[in-house]
């Protein structure tokens, strides 16, 4: 059943998917597509993220965004002590391939299976003051609840970006995921910025996970979800891509929110998993990639 | 040309906006010594590389024995005879010396293991004999050099390319390999030389081209290239 | 030859003791943990082919083995196809969906391959969850054949699933002592130099995911047969994921001796705990094991037993 209306209500609603998204993959851009480390474990933060959300709006009545922003802190420093765990067990020894792998999978299984036995298996929802609310846009209804989470992840893919090129860390970041030699001669320490770098990208986890669960229901498995989505995203904006990462993201939401359209919401993740493979086999540098 | 063992002929390579081999032609005769120089950057690695397959080239095309291989596997150019050796020792580190020599006295010699040395012999001519049942971890830096070109040789290559074997080796092993080099020419195999050691270079090949920035800029015997001014310029910049 | 007729020879001696084993009639629970632990070894040792031999991981078993299942499912539906068909076509299935993520991702670094496994799960689960035929999300009631041997059908099973053990095991051993064994260990040390020494690494990658897949998938087949009732939730059960990966990484990888010992080992004590503990806390359990093992102790009960003999 077809109809301009639907299709209309479609786009959009692909388009605030698809800005939140790209908050999903912030980390996973920086992390995989600038770091070159696979850090698969990565959804498992964004859901950690959503259950602090959780807990401290049952507790406290705290709105998630808040809480996003309050334990960015906390989420660095396990971001960087994670770093610190695979660099001194792997990355040092030159054998992140297998064992790398193998230890971020574990740690995903970990806190995966540590938030099912702590909070079970229901599903979790954060209702905000402004979730129901709605506006009026060219005919087409937009909801805040969607709304607000895109523009968030906007305005971070946007702060992300201009750290990456206009502070000296994020300028060392950058070069680091060049020439680590370089990084050198200019007196950094390549570790020292890696760890830096991998921290914020698990402290994105916080924020854009408490979007989510005031978006959609969940529950400790949902990081599967999103597997997917990270790295379709990533390898089809273009590894080492802010700016294509948001570009990315944007196609996703907006394919997938089509397929959930008219085709029934059971295929959203084929629609991710089948970018990923298209990309991979097509074009691997992704749309905007070095 | 007839006769040549390899021709390459306007190779480029790009790598996103950068042109590290811009229509590069060479050939190689049979049995040559040929050395490959150029200042750092100038694309010599990545022309062996283009061939021997590690990468694929974005234009022109590359001849062995008359058959145009630009578009074939690496495997099956190193079944074919073109073998290279790496900068960077690049050892089967959980295999033994021996083991690591089994790898291409199974895959690229294959069918022709039967005639040549095997690889003990090889390890004896080339002095790893009493390593053979040490793993890559227990050799020293000549000895890792050593193992990759006893590997190379146990591919029984009629190309044999050499990228830079001697970087950072003592003036006596430079001497040692050298002379294992020019033994493998004295028994028929055609060599590429890569290397930054001039007297080396100079004393080894018959023949010389020199690249800068992914151009060859020169060509001749190394009397000729050692007089040559362009090459001059090349190394020590205007 | 005389190492290949003696191992055969034990392979068929262990076959025997299974039977033996279930003509002896004994305490019936052991036949349900005994499936599973064997089930386990054909698991790990497939995982194994791809993931210790070649350094390909695999985070997507629940996939290749659930597949399996449900081929099984569906010629069982169809046709009531008999258990040795359900074998075969449950591994060609999951043998071509191997040769098919490895040919899409293959020739790309490994990381790839590992995070295209990785979501395969979620996506075929929901592929399946909406197809009706096979029971959906509801599951499926599945009748076992009357009349199978031993008189006990998840006894005869189990005699099945000891014969496929020693199969994989034999299949990962024959493997692992060809030239293609070890074309796949120079390719996991160091794949350009391997290439460049004349071993066809595409080809071997792609023959390791395609009888790794296989042997997965012969795994599952039996599955519908031995729970009766098949539902998507426990036949992509995250459990085969990271047991897949722990029970070789505990027991070794290098060898097929590493998964045997980390399947019996870990499957028993996961056969055991059950009745202690919640299926959560086992499965954290074997997650900080893992871990602990992969920070720790790489190489596996089968390395640290090398270095203590001081080789």
């Amino acid at each position: 059943m077809f109809s301009w209306d639907l299709l209309a209500n479609a786009v959009v609603a692909g388009l605030l998917l698809g800005g939140f998204y790209a908050a999903v993959s912030l980390g996973i851009s920086l992390i995989f597509g600038l770091l070159d480390i696979a850090n698969i474990a990565q959804p498992a933060f964004l859901i950690l993220g959503s259950y602090a959300a959780y807990v401290m709006n049952e507790a406290y009545g705290l709105d998630p965004i808040l809480t996003g922003i309050l334990f960015t802190p906390v989420f660095y420093l396990l971001g960087a002590l994670v770093y610190r765990v695979y660099y001194g067990s792997f990355e040092r020894r030159g054998e992140e391939s297998l064992r790398g792998l193998v230890f971020f999978f574990g740690v995903l299984f970990i806190i995966e299976v540590s938030l099912s036995l702590k909070y079970g298996v229901d599903y979790r929802l954060v209702e905000t003051g402004y979730t129901g609310k709605s506006i009026e846009f060219a005919g087409v209804g937009i909801a805040f609840r969607y709304l607000v989470p895109c523009v968030v992840g906007v305005a971070m893919t946007i702060a992300l970006y201009l750290f990456l090129g206009r502070t000296f860390y994020g300028r060392a970041i950058m070069a680091v995921s060049q020439d680590q030699g370089a990084l050198r001669l200019m007196g950094a320490d390549p570790v020292q910025i890696k760890t830096i770098a991998f921290g914020i990208g698990i402290a994105a986890a916080s924020l854009s996970g408490a979007l989510l669960i005031s978006i959609a229901p969940v529950i400790p498995s949902t990081d599967r979800d999103y597997i997917g989505r990270m790295f379709a995203i990533t390898v089809l904006g273009g590894m080492g891509s802010i700016g294509g990462t948001l570009v990315a993201a944007v196609i996703l939401g907006v394919v997938e929110s089509l397929m959930s359209t008219f085709f029934g919401p059971s295929w959203s993740l084929a629609v991710s998993f089948g970018i990923l493979l298209a990309a991979l086999a097509v074009r691997p540098a992704g749309l905007f990639g070095r | 040309m007839a006769g040549a063992l390899l021709e390459v002929d306007g190779l480029t390579k790009r790598f996103g906006g950068f042109m590290a081999l811009n229509r590069v032609t060479i050939h190689v005769n049979p049995g040559e010594r040929f050395g490959l120089i150029g200042p750092n950057g100038s694309g010599k690695t990545t022309l062996i590389n283009c061939v021997s397959g590690s990468l694929p080239a974005d234009g022109g095309r590359i001849v062995f024995e008359g058959h145009d291989i630009t578009s074939m596997p690496a495997h099956r150019r190193t079944r074919l005879g073109i073998v290279r050796s790496f900068q960077i020792p690049k050892p089967f580190r959980s295999m033994t010396v021996l083991e690591n020599l089994g790898i291409p006295l199974e895959n690229a010699a294959h069918g022709r293991a039967a005639e040549g040395a095997g690889a003990m012999e090889i390890l004896g001519t080339i002095g790893l004999a009493s390593k053979a049942h040490l793993r890559p971890a227990g050799l020293t830096q000549i000895e890792m050099r050593k193992l990759e070109l006893a590997r190379a040789m146990a591919a029984r290559p009629k190309l044999l390319i050499s990228d830079e074997a001697m970087a950072g080796l003592s003036s006596a092993e430079v001497d040692d390999i050298l002379t294992i080099l020019f033994r493998l020419s004295a028994q028929g195999i055609t060599i590429i030389m890569i290397e930054h050691i001039m007297r080396a270079v100079m004393r080894f090949s018959e023949r010389i081209v020199v690249l800068d920035a992914g151009e060859r800029i020169a060509e001749g015997t190394p009397d000729e290239i050692g007089r040559n001014p362009a090459v001059e310029k090349a190394y020590l910049g205007e | 030859m005389r190492h290949t007729a003696g191992a055969l020879l034990v392979g068929l001696a262990v076959v025997a003791a299974g039977i033996a084993v279930a003509m002896l009639r004994v305490n019936p629970y052991l036949y349900f943990a005994g499936y599973v632990i064997l089930q386990y070894v054909v698991i790990a040792t497939a995982w194994n082919i791809l993931g210790g031999y070649a350094g390909y991981v695999n985070f997507g078993t629940p996939a290749f083995f659930a597949l399996g299942a449900y081929t099984a499912v569906v010629l069982i539906q169809w046709m009531r196809a008999p258990l040795p068909v359900l074998l075969l076509a449950g591994g060609l299935v999951s043998a071509l969906l191997g040769l098919g993520i490895g040919y899409l991702t293959l020739r790309l670094r490994g990381v790839f391959f590992s995070i295209a496994t990785l979501a395969l799960s979620i996506v075929l689960q929901t592929m399946i969850m909406n197809w009706d035929y096979v029971g959906g999300s509801r599951g499926l009631s599945v009748l076992r054949p009357s009349g199978p041997p031993f008189g006990n059908y998840v006894v005869f099973l189990f005699t099945v699933m000891v014969a496929l053990a020693v199969g994989a095991v034999t299949v990962a051993r024959f493997i692992e002592r060809s030239w293609i064994g070890r074309g796949l260990s120079a390719l996991r040390d160091n794949e350009e130099a391997a290439e460049c020494m004349g071993v066809p690494t595409l080809r071997l990658k792609l023959f390791a995911t395609t009888v790794s897949g296989f042997l997965l998938g012969v795994a599952g087949a039996p599955f519908p047969y031995y729970v009766t009732f098949v539902e998507p939730n426990s036949a992509f059960a995250i459990d085969y994921a990271v047991n897949a990966l722990a029970m070789p990484m505990i027991g070794g990888t290098t060898s097929w001796i590493g998964p045997v010992i980390g399947a019996v080992l870990l499957g028993s004590a996961q056969q055991l705990a059950t009745v202690t503990i919640s299926s959560e806390m086992n499965l954290f359990i074997v997650g900080v094991v893992l871990v602990a093992f992969v920070v720790l102790a790489p190489e596996g009960i089968l390395g640290l037993v090398r270095r203590l003999r001081g080789r």
